[in-house]
């Protein structure tokens, strides 16, 4: 028989740093959705572009992103960009450089398929009431695009916030890296972890539950 | 750094029998991983979609729960979880139990999705010609459901081999870990990272172009 007796204890003296490294970890992911997004749908409206000048590096970034491990990217910008002069990010900077650049490739790919969907009078009609390009994509287009995409913008955030469990490989002070520090220092192995993993799991739960709402509010009727 | 051997390709050579074997061990991993995900998943798919209500809420809580944590997580839960249990494995394997786990949450998640996908009229046409329950998956529903499930199964696939990655933090030596100790010895950061990032995108190149043939090779509906 297996014998562990659980020591709760050791928990509670750590929650506040439990609870801080689950906000950072909830921070970056969503600091790096809100660039990845900008970015993403740069990337999308390049990727549908007519010039293959334009299109096909959006398509060779994305493929690349979307091909790597996570974790390699992320060693990557953090101990290359030092080789290649510059030395002024920290390992935050760097987690969020690199995550929103791999949050850009999947938001990317989101948005593509959102503006592929998009019924083609949708357009025509912006035209019709004589909408500049511009205002078309602007007023019209991407109002609904956003609205279209919503559910898988939220499943990539949860994503993204699972994904930030990888700073612990850089030593940045998120969930991941705190649980195994207060496992290092305390011996206490299944609390911990089991703490971690319900810390996660509610908060991505919470955030699915808050983004449904979000969602039927928001959603098209058509 | 030996003034002899001071080109990346130089290196590589010196460090290659390390690179290879990290290069095995993260295909192994992946191949073992995906091989016991699969035939689980499958089970816990079809139990998802036609188990008893008990069962059913089991395997429906387990999928959940897998999906909620991050595979990083379920990593370091295994390994150190295992240890103090006194189970000895190598880190090898609680990072296979571990991405295995996760694996058959996400084959289960595709098997129900695909199965569910199957209008119910396929079952109804069965059961009208006096096919048993059993008959019926074997020869209408899981010929069609296997061809829904295979892309999400290729995405899955994929999103294992990057996974494997994560067996470093545990200290296995896998292609990651094996370019580091290299980088380790020559600081030559860029070069080894950009290869080992190529080896990975060839990887999962290969199985997404295998998986398409497959697709393209057994459906219905030729194009």
């Amino acid at each position: 028989m297996i014998a562990y007796n659980f020591n709760w204890a050791v928990i509670w003296r750590n929650w506040d740093a439990f609870l801080g490294a689950l906000a950072l970890g909830l921070g970056l992911a969503v600091v790096s959705l809100v660039i990845g997004t900008i970015i993403g749908l740069f990337l999308a409206y390049a990727r549908l572009s007519p010039s293959p000048w334009i299109s096909r590096p959006a398509w060779a970034y994305v493929e690349f992103i979307r091909n790597t491990p996570l974790l390699l990217l992320i060693f990557f910008v953090y101990f290359g960009l030092p080789e290649i002069g510059i030395y002024n990010l920290d390992k935050i900077q760097s987690f969020i450089l690199t995550l929103s650049g791999y949050a850009a490739a999947y938001m990317c790919e989101v948005f593509r398929a959102g503006l592929a969907s998009m019924p083609r009078a949708y357009g025509e009609a912006a035209k019709a009431i004589g909408l500049r390009p511009w205002q078309r994509q602007r007023h019209v287009v991407l109002p609904v695009m956003f609205r279209i995409t919503l559910p898988a913008v939220s499943n990539n955030l949860i994503s993204l916030f699972k994904d930030t469990s990888l700073a612990a490989a850089i030593a940045v002070p998120e969930l991941t890296f705190t649980a195994r520090q207060i496992n290092a220092n305390t011996y206490r192995v299944i609390e911990c972890w089991l703490t971690a993993s319900a810390l996660y799991l509610v908060t991505a739960y919470a955030i699915a539950i808050a983004l449904r709402q979000v969602e039927k509010r928001y959603a098209v009727v058509r | 750094m030996d003034p002899d051997c001071s080109t990346f390709f130089c290196q590589a050579w010196t460090a290659r029998w390390s690179l290879l074997e990290g290069l095995m061990v993260t295909i192994s991993s992946s191949i073992m991983t995906i091989v016991i995900g699969t035939v689980l998943g499958f089970v816990v798919g079809l139990i998802l979609t036609y188990g008893m209500l008990p069962l059913r809420l089991l395997a429906r809580l387990y999928v959940d729960v897998m999906r909620g944590i991050p595979v990083l997580v379920l990593i370091l839960f295994t390994y150190y979880g295992l240890a103090i249990l006194k189970i000895g494995v190598k880190p090898y394997w609680a990072g296979v139990i571990a991405l295995s786990l996760f694996c058959v949450s996400h084959v289960a998640e595709n098997v129900r999705g695909a199965v569910q996908s199957i209008p119910q009229g396929q079952h109804e046409a069965g059961m009208a010609i006096g096919m048993r329950f059993f008959q019926r998956l074997r020869w209408i529903i899981l010929p069609q459901a296997v061809r829904r499930a295979l892309p999400p199964w290729v995405n899955t696939a994929l999103e294992i081999v990057k996974g494997t990655t994560l067996l470093s933090v545990i200290g296995v030596v896998e292609l990651l870990l094996a370019s580091q100790q290299a980088i380790a010895r020559n600081y030559m950061i860029l070069q080894f990272y950009m290869a080992a990032t190529i080896v990975y995108i060839i990887i999962n190149f290969s199985i997404a172009q295998a998986a398409a043939a497959l697709e393209r090779r057994y459906a219905y509906l030729r194009y």
